[in-house]
């Protein structure tokens, strides 16, 4: 690939980031929504159960923050990503795909402004951080390092769903069949200790997002079941994985 | 050299013949005409000339390029407008340029003087803040047009570029149109069902009908290869054989009591014409238009089959490809 070349993919990859990262801006509803469905995670859910309940010794409510950043995470990724099924229907994408830019660049672009728009929203939460007293606050670069992994995960993901959907009826069905699933069995709500069932056991073992809230509590609580080099690992290798798939799915979209 | 070439340019979609084999050779600095109904080919040829529909087989170049081979080449050199409007909707009038521009490589030093130039080219300028949402069709349609030329490609395709527009706004999408083509200096190709717009605006025309072009000229020259002027006299008995052998007359059609001529140069040879003639009730005189051409030619109207907006079911076929597969 010559200099020009190159040059030329990587004003492609800021063109494409940087039409996200205006629509991040315009769309304020979503940004506010994003941040208030995980505040009444942890001050509506988080408080009540954490009247009667702490779990390692530390409260319920503050327990779960990682979990909660996790799930805003998820949610936020795959959603950006499945967005792409309504930019197609609206052919805003086909005047992008028509332009001289390859589609790896496109697929980047996408990925890293799904990633700014979620780590933004994290950074908002973080701000939240004082009102937990076990949250060590000199934890969250290490935090936000391991959900900025799990982010490029899971809006390839989203994006690679996206490029097959051929209509938002299916939407539902992975919010209903994947996302919940993803989010109740990583961990965020409950310890995954020897008191789980052992086929809950199993299920929660096998979701990488686990590992990614493992090590956010490992970071932020100093409470974590995994080593941490497995936790990192898995993130790792599950958004390479899913970078890779995605990238592949959406080149061949048309 | 044409600027753009092709040779048995063919697509088929399974057993669906698309496209069955066009040659086409435009000169540079034309505007050409793709004329035909819904489901003709028109849009499938285009995708192909601007790569994102794939080959089934024959060739084509456009400005040297080989459209097979180097898509990327290709995409740099041509500008497209699709039929359905394809805005960004949430960014402004500017920033849908800008994305364009770094899309399409122009760098920074030359980016905001173009899309200046271009803005006002399509008298845009005032309004190049505001969210392309609260645009007119029309504005839409002209910003799209803008947009097209921004990276000044050699050639602009058009798909359709005044559906869904009011007349009105439809003669100034084609005078912003021509005004364009000629200050940018490109080779306009466009698709169309308005036949009276595009004989105002086409320097040539191909008419398209199955997946194949079964005409191409300059319109008046097709509408001369009518044999002249259609007269359509209603009158009793004519003398249909005495007509038939006038030197001026073409072709003569008695049928319903209407009495259906063409001749040439009907403003002089008329008053002969009618001094045959019994009890005439009305007499109408048609130049042909580029409709008649082509309905001569295939035997039916061009909005014959189906409204505008629906497609046929082979371009039906053809987007659910494009999308799906």
């Amino acid at each position: 690939m010559g200099e020009r070349r190159l040059q030329k993919e990587l004003m492609g990859i800021y063109a494409v980031w940087w039409r996200e990262f205006k629509v991040f801006q315009r769309e304020k509803s979503r940004i506010i929504s994003s941040i208030v469905q995980p505040l009444m995670w942890l001050f509506l859910f988080g408080s009540g159960i954490g009247a009667s309940i702490s779990v390692s010794d530390v409260n319920y409510r503050d327990y779960i923050y990682p979990g909660v950043l996790t799930m805003s995470v998820l949610f936020g990724s795959v959603f950006f990503g499945l967005y792409i099924v309504w930019d197609r229907k609206l052919d805003v994408l086909k005047a992008v795909l028509v332009a001289p830019v390859s589609r790896l660049s496109i697929f980047l672009g996408k990925v890293l402004g799904g990633c700014t728009d979620v780590i933004l929203q994290v950074l908002i939460l973080f701000c939240f951080s004082f009102l937990f007293p076990s949250v060590n606050p000199w934890g969250i670069p290490l935090a936000l390092l391991l959900l900025l992994i799990t982010s490029i995960a899971l809006v390839s993901m989203g994006l690679a769903l996206g490029s097959m959907l051929e209509s938002l009826e299916g939407f539902q069905v992975i919010s209903s069949f994947l996302v919940f699933p993803l989010f109740f069995l990583s961990g965020a709500l409950f310890p995954v200790d020897d008191k789980l069932p052992v086929w809950l056991q199993g299920m929660v073992k096998l979701n990488p997002l686990t590992y990614a809230v493992d090590g956010v509590r490992g970071a932020l609580l100093n409470v974590q079941i995994f080593p941490f080099y497995v936790n990192l690992s898995v993130i790792t290798i599950f958004a390479i994985v899913m970078f890779g798939l995605g990238s592949v799915l959406f080149s061949r979209m048309k | 050299m044409a600027i753009i070439e092709t040779k048995s340019l063919t697509k088929t979609y399974g057993k669906i013949q698309a496209v069955r084999g066009i040659d086409l050779n435009i000169e540079k600095g034309e505007i050409f005409g793709l004329l035909g109904p819904n489901g003709a080919g028109k849009t499938t040829t285009i995708g192909m000339l601007c790569t994102i529909i794939n080959v089934t087989s024959g060739s084509a170049f456009i400005a040297g390029c080989n459209v097979i081979k180097e898509p990327d080449r290709v995409r740099r050199k041509v500008g497209i407008v699709f039929q359905d409007p394809t805005l960004d909707t949430v960014l402004t009038g500017r920033e849908n340029l800008e994305l364009h521009a770094r899309l399409y490589g122009i760098s920074a030093a030359y980016r905001q003087n173009r899309i200046d130039e271009m803005l006002e080219l399509v008298d845009l300028k005032d309004r190049s803040n505001d969210i392309t949402r609260t645009y007119s069709g029309g504005m839409r349609r002209r910003l799209e047009l803008a947009r097209g030329l921004l990276h000044k490609p050699a050639v602009l395709f058009l798909d359709e570029p005044t559906l869904g527009l009011d007349p009105q706004t439809r003669a100034r999408t084609w005078e912003y149109i021509k005004k364009m083509a000629k200050m940018e200096q490109t080779t306009v190709v466009l698709t169309t069902h308005y036949m009276e717009e595009a004989e105002q605006v086409c320097d040539r025309v191909g008419i398209i009908d199955h997946g194949r072009i079964i005409a191409i000229d300059a319109p008046d020259n097709l509408k001369e290869s009518m044999g002249g002027d259609l007269v359509v006299i209603r009158a009793k008995d004519p003398p249909v054989e005495r007509i038939k052998a006038l030197h001026y007359v073409s072709t003569v059609n008695f049928s319903d009591g209407a009495l259906e001529v063409t001749m040439k140069e009907a403003h002089l040879h008329l008053a002969e014409l009618l001094l045959m003639l019994r009890d005439v009730e009305c007499v109408e005189v048609r130049v042909p238009t580029l409709s008649d051409v082509f309905i001569k030619l295939t035997g039916r109207d061009i909005r014959e089959d189906g409204s505008e907006d629906s497609g046929s079911w082979v371009d039906s076929v053809a987007r659910y490809r494009q999308k799906g597969n």
